[in-house]
């Protein structure tokens, strides 16, 4: 039997959020097994949530992720109102609907950069990043702030768009498309992306399913799937647009996915701010009812689950979260296993978990001769693609 | 199938499981159901009718845990939701579900630390959230829970 060896990678990375432990077990350079162990950032929001009123959680469960911050909200003022039965004001739909899509366009920028730099293009990266600036812009003339836009309330938003704002956002969204369609093409064209993202971590259709994988993780494998389009909710289902599937399931159509997604979003946020219905953005409710609800929207790692339980009183009894990440990493043992570590960071990276993975890596084989470090893994990945290049010259 | 179709059929095949049916609103479905039925009925919703697992929440009431599966029918806008109450006097445990969905597996590793309820049959019962040190039973969102706890929260010298 070949020689066996374990790479840990972790816990901790400053980069993301979410500090996870990989075990990769490799022989030589295949990954021949892979274990996972989260919980390092375990902060215990559900029960600190129950301890809030359902005002006050709004706020603590968007402090669950810096970059979705958004999309826990969206889900838990959906599923307060479903335990009450009512529907928000259709202004109030459509400025979360803009919200929800400028955090899909600036998150999937930010993982492509993150997927290039790891790949040895700081070029995408820095492409990427600086269109991610003009959204976040954006989102500041529109919430107030950059990350972390507290406009959701149970029953409505808690901040109207001024309509003298409009035509510049709108305009400063135009103004992105053309770059980032010559980002588009350079990331989908480029043979030495082809070669180094190709065929390599496939999640197949029947492994998607079965590890109940979410978002562009299963839409890269070809499960035509979208909360958005599915089930409805926001004003999705007034706008024109497309899902975007492809088949592979490799790191290539992940990444295709999200960039095609990029330009849906940019469509969905230019109609819902120049079709901005007037009226009112907020029910203004008085009192919760006893009752159980269950939110689900699509962020834009995949579907967010939220489940609460009102007995009646101010505060929640049960307040579940589920973010997507927890379903689609998993599918890791489906993805690595069988690849060279100089992929799986890549891999590893594809499912946009967070990257707190990759930085504080120490390879060691059984005599402890060799020693790496996070660097060295992502500089052992950006060699592999100097040397496919200098073949391809 | 539509949702009618769905419920008859789901009604009909398992009669003896199902204690009672919720038609809360045209996209949600509460099916209480009895524990030892949710490895009959979990391959039939998954398979059968093409459902995603969602999550399973579990919550601790008074005189029983309950665990709710959570499955969303996408083609139809549904969410069956399948409640199962474990007794408290009795041992708190429930058939895993996890050798039908893998999607399962963490789910399962998740209540299994935070409320203490044992999985039949779990193929891998470790610890996913809290940390190794955390002491034997004790249970982070059962309700008799105490957050300082001396017992629950030791002092780990940092």
């Amino acid at each position: 039997m070949a020689k066996r060896t374990i790479v840990p990678i972790g816990p901790y990375h400053p980069l993301q959020e979410e500090p996870e432990f990989f075990t990769l077990t490799v022989e030589g350079e295949r990954v021949v097994d892979i274990d996972v162990r989260v919980g390092y950032n375990h902060r215990g929001i559900e029960k600190l949530s129950e301890m809030k009123t359902f005002d006050k959680a709004t706020f603590v469960i968007e402090r669950i992720c810096g970059i979705c911050s958004t999309s826990h909200p969206f889900a838990y003022t959906r599923a307060v109102e479903d335990i009450i039965g009512v529907e928000v004001p259709e202004r109030a739909k459509y400025i979360r609907t803009i919200i929800a899509e400028g955090e899909r366009i600036h998150s999937h920028l930010l993982w492509l950069g993150l997927a290039g730099h790891f790949l040895g293009y700081n070029t995408v990266y820095m492409w990427a990043w600086k269109l991610r600036e003009e959204i976040l812009d954006v989102m500041e003339i529109l919430s107030g702030n950059r990350n972390n836009y507290a406009m959701f309330k149970p029953g409505g938003i808690r901040r109207d768009i001024k309509a003298e704002d409009i035509p510049g956002v709108v305009k400063k969204i135009d103004s992105i498309v053309p770059t980032l369609t010559m980002l588009k093409k350079a990331v989908i064209d480029d043979p030495v992306l082809h070669a180094r993202t190709k065929g390599i971590g496939i999640l197949s259709k029947e492994d998607s399913i079965n590890y109940c994988a979410l978002g562009p993780t299963a839409r890269a494998s070809g499960v035509a799937r979208d909360i958005r389009k599915d089930c409805p909710y926001g004003a999705y289902d007034k706008v024109q647009w497309d899902m975007i599937v492809t088949k592979n399931g490799d790191v290539f159509d992940k990444a295709v996915v999200r960039i095609l997604e990029v330009f849906e979003s940019i469509k969905i946020m230019r109609h819902c701010l120049l079709n901005l219905p007037s009226g009112e953005i907020d029910l203004k409710l008085k009192s919760i009812p006893p009752g159980e609800g269950v939110g689900y929207i699509e962020a834009p790692r995949g579907e967010t689950f939220h489940y609460v339980r009102s007995d009646g009183t101010n505060r929640p009894v049960r307040h579940k979260v589920r973010a997507p990440t927890f379903m689609n990493l998993p599918t890791y043992k489906a993805t690595v296993v069988g690849e060279t570590i100089s992929d799986a960071t890549i891999i590893l990276a594809a499912i946009d978990p967070c990257y707190c993975c990759t930085e504080r890596v120490a390879v060691r084989n059984i005599k402890g001769k060799k020693l790496y470090n996070g660097e060295d893994l992502i500089k052992l990945s950006q060699q592999k693609t100097e040397k496919l290049k200098d073949k391809m010259k | 199938m539509n949702k009618e179709a769905i419920l008859k059929d789901i009604n009909s095949k398992f009669e003896k499981d199902i204690i009672s049916l919720l038609d809360k609103s045209p996209t949600r479905v509460y099916i209480d159901i009895k524990p030892e039925a949710i490895t009959k009925i979990t391959p039939y919703v998954f398979r059968n009718l093409g459902a995603r697992f969602n999550i399973a929440s579990g919550v601790d009431c008074r005189y029983h845990m309950e665990i709710l599966y959570h499955f969303i029918i996408e083609d139809i806008n549904l969410l069956i939701s399948f409640r199962v109450k474990l007794d408290k006097k009795k041992a708190l445990e429930i058939d895993s579900i996890t050798n039908i969905i893998e999607g399962a597996n963490w789910v399962e590793r998740e209540i299994h630390e935070l409320l203490g309820i044992n999985f039949k049959g779990h193929p891998d019962l470790r610890k996913l959230l809290l940390p190794d040190e955390w002491p034997e039973g004790v249970y982070p969102l059962r309700c008799d829970y105490k957050e300082w706890d001396k017992k629950a929260i030791r002092d780990r010298g940092v």
